[in-house]
């Protein structure tokens, strides 16, 4: 094995066979975070249940019953929760991913490993408890006596498109995060705003035509209409609205592999 | 006998006021962009080389001692080979798989048990599953914590937590191990075996580069001694003949610390340094019997938040003797400041610390937090006038206590 030590100029170098070797690493790191985050509760793994339960039921009570939002003909306790899988996963993989290289800033300065590992290890722990709360959606829908139909074979694709979304937006403000530690403040931001301007507690069919393709800019819109409409069947899927935001969620998850790789470098120096 | 490393030129430079600043904020990036449109370009901030030109070549199965005062680029050149960071320039070239200890226990969880630690400790140091599996018994009997495997390691003592974190790092099996200072773990069998276990993996074939300033261990260990100073190599050969240079040129103390960095905060060091008023012969240390004095020489620009400055003194085996802070005697946690310029001063009372070298780390308040700055000074206490010299007593202190005798005050009879 030859190891080669220089300084690195111009473009970085992906490198991503290396990440590939480290999938061990991240398997770990990711199971650390879930064992330690169990044993340190009593309830454990049950928080994975009651938070998006709680939250959905405050949602149906305040939007559906006080002020009466249309809910596309299903209870609207399904319509906020169809939302939230996907939005839970993704504010709370966003944000562990955001601080995962500033949060393990001790073992950047001391020890070499692909650095691309500590946030992808968060976001490994997020879907881990997506998979928990889907387990919650099954029992709800048979509660309500709905039937999947064929458009539930979608719904990967579109949990997906969520994945390089908070990838792609996790690893930017990781690396931001080492040198502007303004971001602790924009984080627990964009995950609060970011729920009322994406379609979480109410239906995306409330958004005037006009306006409809802006707002599927952000990425999030077109994986809780695709949600809804491969689990519910009942929203309509805006087409150009999904391709938007599949288009926004790739050119942000290539960019921010590339910002990550080329600051990298100097982590170890800043931290 | 081939060169398993080759290192050419290597570099690194950091900006001065960059290195420790802990962090930009978005404020002043953005203060910059609108002041660099306005004002001509100013000119590039002060560089500081950390590191300048260094070459070596090192051969495989060799134990290589990298020594030098404090601030002389031991770290970064370690940081450097471990891949932690990267040279400014320069090349390096490895032939081999490289694992690095610059700290043991790495990513030690403390609600994990002994057992679940292994396996994420290993994984971190670079080692798949499988390999961690089949050296789990050896690494375990190693440890001697057979008993408390599934405990979690916030039960274990220090002692425990330290063999377990070694015995991990003892079993991975790299072409090339870089090792710093952390053979001063333990107590003095378990190092004992750590040096034994270090002799193993050179017989076996593999480099090994160690910083240490503890000489002796370093005239055992290594054949061949690199010496840094000023971020150069000053010299580089068999290890007695270097180690004897070195120690003759009194370096082994560092009494006075002037911080490398701009001024961050408010608050600012101008130097910290040790005073006393009786230095035997050759600044070699200070008899035991007289006091120390560390000086803080500091300014408080503005208004500052309440805070303190810790001292912590650490003997030459990294064992942490005493902590004691600016506000000790205030009796709140934190204090608050004088604005100015002015001097603290820590007395070590005469008649206290057992021969031997220490190690000072100072924090500098950060309004809200502390920044360590670690071994900034570096001092030794002479057998003159101790009580340890005089009849070779244990401990890890040599003070003198007040003894009372029947029939007087304090005073022994005569002899």
């Amino acid at each position: 094995m030859h190891t080669v030590i220089k300084p690195r100029r111009g473009l970085a170098q992906l490198d991503l066979a290396e990440v590939w070797q480290a999938r061990e690493l991240l398997g770990f790191l990711a199971w650390r975070d879930i064992v330690v985050r169990y044993k340190q509760t009593s309830i454990g793994v049950f928080w994975a249940f009651i938070r998006p339960f709680l939250t959905m039921i405050i949602f149906s009570v305040v939007f559906g019953r006080i002020a009466k939002l249309p809910s596309d003909h299903v209870p609207y306790a399904v319509l906020t929760f169809t939302a939230l899988l996907p939005w839970q996963f993704f504010s709370t993989a966003f944000a562990d991913a955001a601080s995962a290289v500033v949060g393990n800033g001790y073992m950047i300065t001391k020890i070499y490993f692909p650095r691309l590992i500590l946030p992808l290890a968060s976001i490994a722990v997020g879907i881990a408890d997506f998979l928990v709360s889907f387990v919650l959606l099954i029992f709800m829908m048979i509660g309500y006596r709905m039937q999947p139909t064929w458009r539930i074979l979608a719904l990967p694709l579109f949990f997906a498109l969520c994945l390089v979304f908070t990838i792609g937006l996790g690893l930017w403000t990781a690396a931001l995060y080492v040198k502007y530690r303004d971001m602790r403040h924009l984080i627990p931001f964009l995950t609060q705003f970011g729920m009322y301007v994406s379609p979480v507690a109410f239906s995306s069919s409330l958004v005037p035509a006009r306006w409809r393709f802006l707002y599927s800019l952000n990425p999030m819109v077109a994986v809780i209409d695709g949600f809804r409409w491969s689990l519910l069947g009942t929203t309509q899927l805006y087409v150009p609205g999904v391709i938007a935001g599949t288009v926004m969620s790739f050119v942000l998850l290539i960019s921010s592999v590339y910002y990550f790789k080329q600051t990298e470098r100097v982590f170890a120096d800043v931290m | 006998m081939s060169d398993v490393i080759i290192a050419e030129g290597v570099s690194k430079s950091y900006r001065l006021g960059e290195q420790t600043t802990a962090y930009n904020l978005f404020r002043e990036r953005i203060v910059q962009v609108f002041k660099s449109s306005f004002a001509a370009r100013t000119k590039p901030a002060n560089e500081f080389w950390a590191l300048k030109d260094v070459s070596f070549t090192i051969n495989s199965a060799e134990v290589v001692g990298l020594i030098g005062k404090n601030g002389a680029g031991k770290s970064t050149l370690l940081k450097i080979l471990s891949r932690i960071t990267e040279p400014a320039e320069g090349r390096i070239d490895l032939y081999g798989k490289v694992s690095s200890l610059l700290e043991v226990g790495i990513g030690f969880h403390p609600e994990l048990s002994g057992r679940e630690n292994v396996y994420l400790n290993g994984a971190i140091l670079g080692m798949s599953r499988r390999e961690i599996r089949r050296k789990f018994d050896e690494i375990v009997e190693f440890a001697e914590i057979a008993k408390f495997l599934d405990t979690p390691v916030k039960r274990y003592s220090s002692g425990m937590y330290v063999r377990l974190a070694f015995a991990v790092a003892a079993h991975l099996e790299p072409d090339i191990l870089i090792v710093d200072e952390v053979l001063a773990v333990g107590d003095s069998a378990f190092q004992q075996k750590c040096l034994g276990k270090m002799r193993d993996i050179r017989s076996e074939g593999r480099t090994v580069i160690v910083v240490s300033h503890n000489m002796a261990t370093v005239s055992s260990l290594c054949q061949r001694v690199i010496w840094l100073a000023g971020g150069k190599v000053k010299a580089a050969g068999e290890a007695q003949s270097i180690i004897r240079q070195y120690l003759s040129e009194g370096v082994e103390n560092d009494f006075v610390w002037t911080p490398r960095h701009g001024v961050l905060s408010a608050f600012e060091y101008h130097s910290v340094s040790i005073e006393s008023s009786e230095v035997s012969g050759g600044g070699e240390g200070f008899p035991a019997n007289a006091p120390i004095d560390v000086v803080f020489d500091i300014s408080i620009h503005d208004k500052f938040p309440a805070g303190r400055i810790e001292m912590r003194l650490q003997t030459d085996s990294g064992d942490l003797l005493l902590t004691s802070t600016s506000a000790d005697a205030t009796g709140q946690v934190n204090h608050e400041w004088v604005r100015g310029r002015q001097q603290l001063r820590c007395r070590i009372p005469a008649d206290f610390l057992m021969p031997g070298r220490y190690f000072i780390t100072i924090t500098e308040p950060y309004g809200g937090y502390d920044i360590v700055r670690e071994n900034v000074l570096t001092f030794s206490v002479t057998e003159e006038g101790s009580l340890a010299a005089r009849d070779q007593r244990g401990g890890k202190i040599a003070p003198l206590l007040s003894w009372t005798f029947p029939g007087s005050a304090g005073v022994p009879p005569a002899d």
